[in-house]
């Protein structure tokens, strides 16, 4: 249960994240943030899996169908994002079932887990960059300008609009998160994560716990890419999917911390910072450079700081909360082979 | 309630168990006992659907179970303990159990797993505090961990797997007049795998003897102590218990 105090604090700093862009109007510093917003969800999206160690890295391609599926049916169809996102969400979803089901079935867990979810990435990578003629390959995407409606077409100009919808989109992904974390599931999933056998011993079915958090993470990573798309009305497989984009998730959730509900934001905060620094610092010079620091610091802290900076600083400002989790090292052991 | 018949487990060329057969009635404790390799553990695994039979039939309540997954077994009232007791270490003792009581119950209610998690830790004589954890507890602590686990999950039959390995005498006798009060109270039917003799013949209505697969005798556990096959199997091994054993329940017997 959240005591008075840490409701009040979530809802001054709420009101204060609300109230930004009505005070604070630079284009290029909301945008920052907006970007921060977004990546911050997909970045939660998947530490809903990966807090139980269910270490995806076909991620990139939940985002890169969620954005390029409501970007297709726009354009082909004229089909409103309204629609087309849900759409595509049904169709990560669909994808998510189809390769989790036999991995949850027939027991690929740890480092073969993360191999498959891999080759999904990759996959997906593939089709968007092979079916050119109708996505662009690895040129790029547009969805067509609206001469119509803004809010039927979801395309607005104006950065405070798009701020407030990363916000809305952003919060709901924190508050799926505290839901799975006060619901029995996460009871199951812990327990799955550290014995299948014992966990189906005390009733639980498996394969279906762990087949609905994907579903679940999976559906909340495609809308994730559809508000990107339509957000940066521009998409490259590079930058919505593929294997760079899964291992940013899973540097950013576990930089930030991946057992405390805004770790997967701290870890946004880092990365979409990082790159920015690097990017007008450098300039294209550095390109790819972000992924190289990631790597490093990724190496860095799953050794010396496998709870992220935030869950690090919690733990500090409250040594002793309400259980020893000492055992949280472990969900990341399967980033460290051997370990 | 339970009635088996025809079991047979082979792995690969290898058979663990060779058509067994037995029947387990109503508020029994049946004892199940045998030397190392002798197909207790996979028969255990077989009645909680951990494996699947090779062929033969699991009937419970009247219903075919083999082959089931585990959590419909469970579902269905077969709880079961782990001979090395396998905690949840991220959760907390209270949570380990509620986890039981919510999915060993068919996922009803929050409430109602946490009333059965804690009559079932009271039961074992376990803490019902909400935050202690499961790395303050000893050998013994665990095996009622595990036993809690087990009974959150509402079971009319209770498999238990070695449930006295690593304890104390002291704590032996405890944890089978454990047993027989969740037999003699829950009205709970046991079946007790275990590997010391002594304390099962003493708690246990019946016993079932296996070796290399195989049912070699059943019975009272006056009777089964004193089976010439049964004194042969546990020679060498286990005589004098065996033989200790016998003396006593012929002792309960006639007195």
């Amino acid at each position: 249960m959240m005591g008075r105090g840490r409701l009040a604090a979530w809802g001054l700093g709420l009101a204060a994240l609300v109230a930004l862009p009505f005070v604070y109007r630079d284009p290029y510093h909301l945008h920052i943030l907006v970007l921060i917003l977004i990546w911050s969800f997909a970045y939660t999206s998947w530490s809903m899996m990966g807090r139980f160690g269910l270490v995806s890295l076909g991620h990139g391609g939940f985002m890169g169908i969620g954005a390029y599926v409501t970007a297709l049916l726009w354009n082909h169809l004229g089909l409103s994002p309204w629609i087309g996102i849900p759409i595509s969400m049904a169709a990560a979803g669909a994808l998510a079932l189809i390769v989790g089901y036999p991995c949850f079935r027939f027991r690929i867990t740890g480092h073969y887990f993360v191999l498959v979810t891999l080759a999904l990435s990759g996959i997906v990578l593939q089709v968007i960059t092979a079916t050119r003629d109708y996505t662009g390959g690895s040129l790029g995407y547009t969805p067509n300008r609206t001469s119509g409606n803004k809010l039927l077409a979801l395309q607005f100009d104006d950065k405070t609009t798009w701020y407030l919808i990363a916000l809305g989109v952003w919060l709901f992904g924190i508050v799926v998160w505290h839901w799975v974390d006060r619901s029995m599931a996460r009871y199951a999933l812990e327990a799955i994560s550290e014995d299948e056998d014992a966990a189906a011993a005390a009733g639980v079915d498996v394969t279906a716990e762990k087949l609905k958090i994907t579903l679940l993470s999976a559906l909340m990573t495609a809308l994730a890419g559809a508000i990107y798309c339509q957000y940066q009305m521009f998409i490259t497989p590079d930058t919505v999917s593929g294997i760079a984009v899964s291992l940013q998730m899973v540097f950013a959730a576990i930089v930030g911390g991946l057992f405390v509900s805004l770790g997967p934001t701290v870890g946004a905060i880092i990365t979409i910072l990082l790159a920015e620094t690097l990017r007008i610092g450098f300039g294209t010079q550095a390109v790819g450079w972000d992924n190289l620091v990631y790597g490093v610091l990724l190496v860095l802290f799953i050794i010396f700081l496998p709870k992220g900076i935030l869950g690090s600083l919690l733990d500090r400002l409250k040594p002793q909360r309400k259980v020893p989790r000492a055992h949280e090292q472990e969900a990341v052991q399967v980033a460290r082979p051997g370990a | 309630m339970l009635e088996v018949s025809g079991l047979v487990k082979r792995f690969g060329g290898f058979t663990a168990v060779n058509n067994v057969s037995f029947r387990v009635d109503q508020g029994e404790i049946l004892g199940l006992i045998g030397p190392n390799g002798s197909g207790k553990s996979t028969i255990f695994n077989m009645l909680s659907g951990t494996l699947a039979p090779t062929s033969g039939s699991i009937l419970f309540a009247g219903h075919e179970i083999a082959g089931l997954a585990p959590h419909r077994i469970i579902n269905r009232g077969i709880g079961r303990t782990f001979q090395i007791p396998r905690p949840f270490r991220r959760l907390t003792i209270f949570e380990n159990v509620a986890l039981a009581g919510f999915y060993g119950q068919g996922r009803h209610s929050r409430a109602k797993a946490e009333e059965a998690a804690e009559r079932s830790l009271a039961m074992v004589g376990l803490p019902t505090d909400r935050h202690a954890s499961v790395d303050g507890l000893g050998a013994a602590g665990l095996k009622k961990l595990e036993l809690a686990k087990a009974l959150a999950t509402a079971p009319k039959l209770l498999l238990a797997d070695e449930s006295l390995g690593g304890l104390d005498e002291a704590e032996m006798d405890q944890a089978a007049d454990m047993l027989r009060n969740i037999r003699d109270e829950l009205g709970i039917t046991i079946i007790w795998v275990e590997h010391i003799m002594g304390v099962l013949m003493r708690v246990v209505d019946r016993v079932m003897v296996l070796d290399h697969g195989e049912k070699i005798s059943e019975g009272l556990p006056s009777a089964v102590a004193g089976d010439p096959r049964v004194i042969e199997v546990y020679l060498g091994t286990d005589a004098e218990t065996t033989q200790a054993a016998a003396a006593e329940a012929r002792r309960r017997a006639g007195g």
